[in-house]
């Protein structure tokens, strides 16, 4: 049966295959050496981080129980044959959770206004200072780069317990991701609007303002409400540290073993994230949409 | 010399009313929806306790903090060499975490991808899973995890892990969702079965993607294992906290100092390394 296919002659096939294996077998011998160093970096931090997959497997186990007593009420009884009893603290934890809800809402808002008037002096076409920049684009690294948890443990030294520290922890973290978020905002816009006040000798802050500001607005807005979803997740474990919210009596039930009101709580805020997820995608899809169509 | 013209914009209106009359409903759907948020935010604060006096009190003490926390300095070399030791354990479970959970994640992606799960009903329940894992935070995954293998750093990467199979099946599955079907479609028509066409119709489409991701997440992981210490999960956070509660406020800020170099660090490696992998295979693509 003959090939239709037509074959170079041997002589001329070589080198073409030599010079491929040469290729492939490098590649090879780049992929190895990478999976080498990861299968050393992965060991070395086995050490370090105390991994032992015997404890693990011993007590997978306990995990498998965990998850199962989660959903028994003191009684053994399963939690959803008595709804009442395994939500006996509504009225605190709905209290609580709305508390949880409008920290989110006031840290995402006091950040996203200090973010507001930060950007326009961190973005490198419109920035009227290079040094300024500069400063502003540090400080921004800074308050993002410090854990929002870290700033919430100084604060209840400073503020007491309570949810003023977590909001303020909240607002300081936002402030830092919008800041850069929204220059970078800034740093795309079409520059013949400013340039166009600008030439009419018009000061820097109206340039802004009817300048840059129109071309922006939508995309902050969106970028705001993003981090309002990733702020009613964080805002939930302010607690933790005694800084206002849910997390306050959600930590207490882990630590002291009421395994039914963990999952009650668990189970409000898996509702009240994914329910806030929906809502402010719908917002960010319209807006999305509002910017297309311009 | 003054030249300046005096404007009749009475004229100028008439002559341009689509640039003045802005599309009236949905302008006063702006300004009615600005107002309503601002008074949300009053109401908010006031709810908070902004108002009363003790914002102000805490103000003038977190400035007493601040200037408590000048210079950083870590107290003696065992301090430092502690400190050391744990920051070489909070990159470990970053690490660790953050590679367990992209292995994990890659099945679970594939059943969470539209293109490759036809069933629905399948992938429906994927999705709601990893949204599930997703919108419980690191630092409840790492308490549950204590409670099965124990305080110390082991939890923290469990932690991780956990609350990363949910992030990576997310973006993984769009990623996955976003590719060529051309190339799979080729592979199947040739014969190949479901699992080559993954292999050699996504995988080698969707890589140097998962490992921007996976380099990304791990920066974000390093900044998150340095918390999960404060519940007793191993890394730095441990000492943090303790200095913190313990007003040692020169330890921890030297503590602070040394987390933000650290994070710089890997933001220049991972930098170089994602890098690396895009060029190399982003010219292909």
């Amino acid at each position: 049966m003959a090939s239709p296919v037509v074959q170079l002659p041997d002589a001329q096939l070589r080198p073409l295959l030599a010079a491929y294996d040469a290729s492939v077998r490098e590649r090879r011998w780049n992929t190895l050496l990478f999976g080498l160093c990861l299968v050393v970096a992965v060991a070395l931090s086995s050490v370090s981080a105390e991994v032992s997959l015997g404890k693990l497997f011993g007590n997978i186990g306990n995990f498998t129980s965990y998850i199962g007593r989660l959903f028994h009420l003191e009684s053994g009884a399963p939690v959803w044959t008595d709804p009442v009893e395994w939500y006996w603290g509504l009225a605190r934890w709905l209290r609580l959770l709305a508390e949880t809800l409008l920290m989110a809402y006031v840290g995402t808002a006091l950040g996203a206004i200090g973010a507001f008037f930060l950007c326009f002096l961190a973005a490198a076409n419109v920035s009227p200072r290079p040094w300024l920049r500069l400063a502003v684009r540090r400080f921004c690294e800074l308050c993002r780069t410090v854990p929002e948890l870290v700033f919430a443990l100084m604060f209840v030294i400073a503020f007491g317990l309570g949810p003023m520290a977590g909001v303020l922890a909240v607002a300081i973290h936002t402030l830092g991701a919008l800041g850069k978020l929204f220059a970078e905002v800034v740093e795309n816009i079409d520059m013949k609007p400013v340039e166009g006040i600008t030439a009419t000798g018009a000061h820097w802050t109206t340039a802004m303002r009817y300048g840059a500001l129109p071309q922006t607005l939508s995309n902050f807005v969106s970028y705001t409400l993003l981090r309002f979803e990733i702020n009613v997740r964080g805002a939930t474990v302010m607690g933790f540290v005694g800084a206002g919210g849910i997390g306050m009596d959600l930590v207490e039930a882990i630590r002291k073993f009421y395994y039914s009101d963990v999952s009650a709580i668990l189970l409000l805020i898996v509702i009240t994230v994914s329910v806030i997820d929906t809502l402010t995608g719908v917002v960010r899809h319209r807006l999305i949409g509002l910017e297309e169509r311009r | 010399m003054a030249l300046r013209m005096s404007v009749d914009m009475a004229a100028i209106r008439a002559r341009h009313p689509h640039h003045f009359g802005g599309s009236g409903r949905s302008r006063q759907l702006a300004v009615a929806t600005g107002v309503a948020a601002a008074l949300l935010l009053l109401f908010g604060m006031g709810q908070l306790g902004f108002f009363g006096g003790t914002f102000l009190a805490g103000l003038g003490k977190l400035g007493e903090i601040a200037g408590l926390m000048l210079p950083p300095d870590p107290g003696d070399w065992a301090h430092v060499r502690l400190y050391l030791l744990s920051l070489v354990e909070t990159v470990a479970i970053a690490l660790l975490g953050t590679l367990a959970a992209a292995v994990l994640a890659g099945p679970l992606a594939l059943l969470a991808a539209k293109n490759v799960m036809t069933a629905r009903i399948m992938h429906f329940l994927a999705r709601r899973s990893l949204d599930t894992i997703r919108s419980v935070d690191i630092l409840i995954w790492a308490l549950i995890w204590i409670n099965v293998v124990g305080l110390g750093p082991f939890a923290g990467v469990l932690a991780i892990m956990t609350s990363d199979i949910g992030n990576f099946g997310k973006l993984f599955s769009e990623a996955i969702e976003a590719a060529d079907r051309k190339p799979r479609e080729g592979i199947v028509a040739a014969g190949g079965g479901a699992v080559l066409g993954i292999r050699f119709g996504i995988l080698p489409e969707v890589f140097p993607v998962l490992a921007s991701q996976v380099l990304y997440f791990f920066e974000s992981n390093t900044r998150s294992a340095t918390i999960i210490g404060i519940v007793g999960a191993g890394g730095l956070g441990l000492h943090l906290a303790e200095a913190i509660r313990t007003l040692e406020l020169q330890q921890a800020s030297f503590i602070i100092l040394t987390i933000l170099i650290a994070v710089a660090a890997i933001d220049v490696v991972s930098n170089q390394l994602r890098f690396a992998l895009i060029g190399r295979r982003g010219r292909l693509a």
